[in-house]
């Protein structure tokens, strides 16, 4: 009998890219992961909601360790979540990860920015960095903006850039913390549109946002979150009409009011 | 007039301040040197080194530098016989160095780590967040912005050891210029204030421009955020 052919090869081993297993976290006395349990697929988007506290930034944390967890166990792509050391930044490099606050490298120009981790991480040559670098740059629509300083650039922009920066480093899964949350309103639209291109390609992600019409457009499901715990999880139709929770009808409630 | 000016035949102040300028160069360069790894230390996550960093500041900031360098000459050179050159005057030259360096580290460290809290914890994160490991992500992201946010605390370093150079004094080093000021007074002391104000004048005039050179340095290197 000869094998069946294997759908998938080594680099992808079957199961769920990010997997959270009974993680919990406190700050002090407050219990900001309760328990969490999550499975992301390959190529699955997941927008996680919910009120301010809820310990949404928090998950989406630590699953690149930038939060410590106190118990529980986070694998990615199978493999556990080092505690420290090189494990952990070379799992890192296969994060991406976007910041509410951009945190693009304020000394660097914004082409250094997007380079500096292929060059110094993985290793890559300089030219070929740059022309990856430019790529990313011109899909998020601000090629002509690489030799700026960040501080020069529009919010929007930067966080664009952000967005290429973490690309550029070919990440597994893409995590996205309050994204658009500093932002000004008339610049939401370009990050969230970056966003949405990003998922119709395929990149797996993990958004935390405010923003409902990108849950509704791009999510294959959404995750709501209210002390600490998962309250439920559904797709974003299903979740936006029939929402199960009390906590859920409160809080779409106070938020669809206008 | 010419009694005063006669002074300068005798006594060569321009060597003497020489002297000092010398010290406070290599003695700026090892205690930066020193001082950068010292800040590394007490940034890292590791315990033992931070704790060895807060030691060193600790105990080097909190001693008298004339008791640092007189332990270069009386304990190291005298009694361990810790010598630093085949030559006499060099090698107490070389402890001063030694003695400036060891003391001035202690105030670089806490400048640079006065820089490295004006950089933002997302840099850090983000640093990390695209797979830096700490001395990787030091190295390029956090001591680039933290040394730009320290030039100010680094320039008054710099101005405390070209003064504090004079203190090599109690290390033996007896052509620094506050040597050469107390050989001066002793012989004539018929000129004493003028003696007084003329060395203090040299050290105005070495300091002055420091001072201009790192408030202006410190804005235009200044990180825009």
């Amino acid at each position: 009998m000869t094998p069946e052919p294997q759908p998938t090869g080594p680099s992808t081993p079957a199961g769920p890219l990010v997997r959270l297993k009974n993680v919990n976290k406190h700050f002090g006395e407050l219990h900001v992961l309760r328990d969490i349990n999550l499975e992301v697929s390959r190529g699955e988007v997941v927008v996680v909601i919910g009120p301010s506290g809820s310990g949404k930034s928090t998950l989406c944390r630590a699953i690149n360790r930038l939060e410590t967890i106190d118990d529980g166990e986070i694998t990615i792509d199978g493999k556990v979540l080092p505690a420290e050391g090189q494990g952990l930044a070379k799992l890192r490099a296969d994060v991406g990860m976007v910041f509410q606050s951009f945190n693009l490298f304020a000394h660097k120009s914004i082409l250094e920015n997007v380079t500096l981790g292929p060059m110094k991480v993985k290793g890559m040559k300089g030219a070929a960095a740059k022309e990856l670098a430019m790529s990313l740059l011109s899909r998020v629509g601000v090629e002509n903006q690489a030799q700026k300083l960040p501080a020069q650039l529009s919010g929007g922009q930067q966080q664009r850039v952000a967005i290429a920066r973490a690309l550029a480093m070919q990440p597994k899964v893409m995590l996205f913390d309050e994204p658009t949350s500093a932002l000004d309103p008339e610049m939401i639209t370009e990050v969230l549109d970056a966003m949405v291109l990003l998922a119709k390609e395929g990149m797996t992600m993990i958004v935390v946002t405010h923003e409902m019409g990108f849950a509704r457009k791009a999510a294959d499901r959404v995750i709501f979150m209210a002390d600490g715990e998962i309250m439920e999880q559904a797709t974003p139709e299903e979740f936006f009409t029939n929402p199960q929770t009390d906590r859920a009808k409160d809080f779409l409630g106070k938020i669809l009011a206008h | 007039m010419e009694s005063y000016l006669s002074l300068f035949e005798t006594y060569d102040v321009p060597a003497a301040f020489w002297v000092n300028i010398q010290l406070s160069f290599w003695s700026a360069i090892w205690a930066l040197a020193l001082g950068t790894v010292l800040a590394l230390f007490r940034i890292s996550p590791i315990l033992s080194l931070q704790w060895f960093g807060a030691a060193y500041v600790n105990i080097f900031r909190n001693t008298p530098l004339t008791i640092i360098l007189a332990f270069g000459f009386l304990g190291l050179f005298s009694v361990m016989q810790i010598s630093l050159a085949d030559d006499l005057n060099l090698s107490l030259f070389r402890i001063a160095i030694v003695g400036l360096s060891l003391y001035h580290a202690a105030f670089v460290c806490e400048a640079i780590r006065s820089g490295v809290n004006t950089v933002p914890l997302g840099q850090a994160e983000a640093a990390r967040a695209i797979g830096l490991g700490f001395l990787p992500a030091a190295r390029l992201i956090i001591l680039p912005q933290a040394f730009r946010g320290a030039i100010a605390p680094l320039g008054n370093v710099l101005i405390a050891l070209i003064k504090n150079s004079t203190v090599a004094a109690a290390g033996s080093v007896a052509a620094e210029s506050s040597s050469l000021m107390k050989t001066m007074i002793e012989f004539r002391s018929d000129l004493v204030i003028p003696i007084f104000l003329t060395f203090a004048l040299g050290f105005v005039i070495l300091v002055i421009p420091i001072g201009l050179l790192t408030t202006w340095a410190s804005r235009k290197l200044a990180v825009a955020r």
